[in-house]
């Protein structure tokens, strides 16, 4: 039929379509009444009264879904910081683990992952969950499904959180970069993102025991995920690069420490960009509603933070080594972000700033002391989002009025558990596997090694 | 027949091109090149390391010429490609053995 359509010249085919169309309009006019039908039948189908609240809850889960896609947006920003701040000879594989981390963690959270997040009653420790079924059945398809503050349906909370989880994973993949071995890094992921996250964020957005400190009353305090996400991953990829080891050459016995580049700026700030928009999604859309109160708040605070964040990483990397240095610039960006994600919704825009902007310095002096320690992180994953997570959380106790006790807690608990759960998975692996590639195979790249492909072909 | 060689800044390729257009020359082979020889490197810092950089780009000019015109060719190219700062470079003349002009097997000197 198309291929009909296509052979016919232009004049003839527009004729046609003019006559389809006034040969419509007459029906059309009748059925203009439709679409206004359909709605009120909707809307009388739960109560015509609520229609108002039907309405603020159809812009909430409006709202929420398109949150959902801009943290899926952060993914695309994750591979292209990765892939800048590392060797070309290795982007075939930074990506293809990005690839792969989005994809297990969309189907683990289904399969697993979002009934063990949120068991609904359980014992306040870990529930594993089965998979997820109809989540429009009973209810879960209209406001039914929550409140005020859960202003979507059982789909859009499942979607909106399953963006979330892979990034948990995706953390370690930056600080695993240039050594790790794929099919090991793949196994880990899956059983991090899971079962790892899922537990440790139970505890928290599940209902568990972090929400009950003090009776419920001083329940630990977490809006976006400073710790249960960022904090998380950090932790995770601390453990990963323990037990992997730093990257051939990057410390010497003497104690100096050579650089290894990053091939490409660009595609670095492209990355943090797209994380910092995406990140209007993250904290925004956890909101759970289009509640315009708060939601106007975290767009600020958020934004705000991450600014003073930049700023400050800039002139603390400027005065400790001599110049303005772009990917500490960049780092600082996400570091106020981070420092803002557990209290976006709870703090003054003066304390955004104040958490922003010392979440930026601390960033700058993470990153050179766990170089110092011989920790090596490509891309600063376990200063971005591991000690600005600690920070971010804290700040919440003393900005935000969270029990100061349950904020530590909190981090303690979650942290400890992340290390130690990253620590044993990844330790198993390696005994059982391996988790590094050979000393060849790293010098020749991991993309001729493990891929068999270039990501830059030079002769085509 | 003879190859003329010469290592000279990047940003002045434009330049010697054009001078050795005006002495006859019209065909070359560019090559991006590092190096150095009295010029020294530079330090640079990422991430709170530093790190000496002593390669410094280059450009590598290959012209294959009669023997007629090697001199002024050398001499085109040395004039054009100064800057009077250290790093400029250097021309090399070497001898050229045999040319093959691939389209037409022309060989010697008419292959130039």
């Amino acid at each position: 039929m198309t291929k009909l359509l296509t052979k016919l010249p232009g004049p003839l085919l527009f004729a046609l379509i003019a006559a389809m169309m006034a040969g419509l309009t007459p029906a059309l006019a009748q059925e203009e009444a439709g679409p206004v039908d359909d709605y009120l039948e909707l809307v009388e189908s739960v109560g015509a009264e609520y229609a108002p609240a039907f309405d603020f809850f159809t812009v909430s889960m409006l709202w929420t879904v398109i949150a959902a896609a801009l943290v899926f947006l952060m993914h695309l920003g994750f591979a292209t910081l990765e892939a800048g701040l590392t060797q070309s000879k290795n982007t075939v594989n930074i990506l293809f683990k990005n690839v792969w981390i989005i994809s297990i963690g969309l189907i683990s959270y289904a399969v697993v992952g979002f009934n063990t997040h949120y068991p609904g009653d359980f014992n306040g420790w870990v529930s594993i969950g089965s998979m997820i079924g109809d989540l429009n059945a009973d209810g879960g398809g209209t406001w039914g499904y929550g409140g005020l503050g859960l202003a979507m349906t059982g789909y859009g909370d499942f979607i909106f959180q399953a963006m979330f989880a892979a990034t948990a994973a995706t953390i370690v993949s930056g600080a695993v970069a240039e050594r790790v071995k794929l099919s090991s890094f793949m196994i880990y992921s899956t059983i991090l993102v899971a079962f790892g996250y899922t537990i440790a964020g139970s505890w928290h957005w599940g209902g568990g025991w972090l929400s009950q400190l003090g009776g419920g009353e001083a329940g630990f305090y977490d809006f976006a995920g400073s710790t249960v996400v960022h904090g998380f991953g950090g932790a995770a990829a601390l453990a990963a690069v323990m037990i992997l080891g730093p990257r051939k050459g990057k410390y010497s016995d003497d104690g100096t420490v050579k650089p290894i580049l990053g091939h490409s700026m660009p595609l670095a700030a492209v990355g943090v960009f797209l994380l910092f928009f995406g990140w209007f999604g993250f904290n925004g859309g956890s909101v759970l509603s289009a509640n315009p109160g708060p939601l106007g708040l975290v767009f600020t605070t958020t934004a705000l933070a991450a600014a003073a964040g930049g700023i400050a990483a800039i002139m603390t990397s400027w005065a400790v080594l001599k110049k303005p240095d772009l990917s500490m610039a960049l780092n600082g960006l996400l570091a106020g972000l981070v420092s803002i994600t557990a209290g976006a919704d709870s703090v003054s825009v003066v304390s955004s700033i104040i958490m922003g902007a010392v979440g930026g310095v601390i960033v700058v002096f993470a990153i050179i002391f766990f170089d110092k320690i011989k920790i090596d992180d490509p891309v600063g994953a376990i200063s971005v989002h591991g000690v600005c997570g600690i920070w971010g959380t804290v700040a919440v106790a003393i900005f935000g009025g969270a029990n100061l006790m349950s904020q530590i807690i909190g981090v303690i608990g979650v942290y400890v558990f992340a290390f130690v759960f990253s620590f044993a998975v990844f330790g198993i692996i390696k005994a059982i596997m391996g988790v590094r590639v050979s000393e060849e195979e790293e010098t020749e790249g991991l993309d001729i090694s493990e891929h068999g492909q270039e990501a830059y072909n030079t002769s085509s | 027949m003879k190859l003329v060689l010469a290592i000279i800044k990047p940003f002045k390729l434009e330049e010697v091109k054009e001078a050795l257009s005006e002495v006859g020359i019209e065909g070359m082979t560019v090559t991006e090149v590092k190096g150095f020889g009295r010029q020294k490197g530079h330090t640079e810092i990422y991430r709170g390391s530093e790190y000496t950089v002593d390669f410094l780009p280059k450009v590598k000019i290959e012209i294959a010429v009669h023997d007629e015109v090697v001199s002024q060719a050398a001499e085109a190219i040395a004039r054009s490609a100064k800057t009077g700062k250290i790093g400029d470079g250097k021309v090399f003349v070497l001898p050229l053995e045999e040319a093959i002009r691939i389209r037409t097997d022309e060989r010697g000197d008419t292959a130039l």
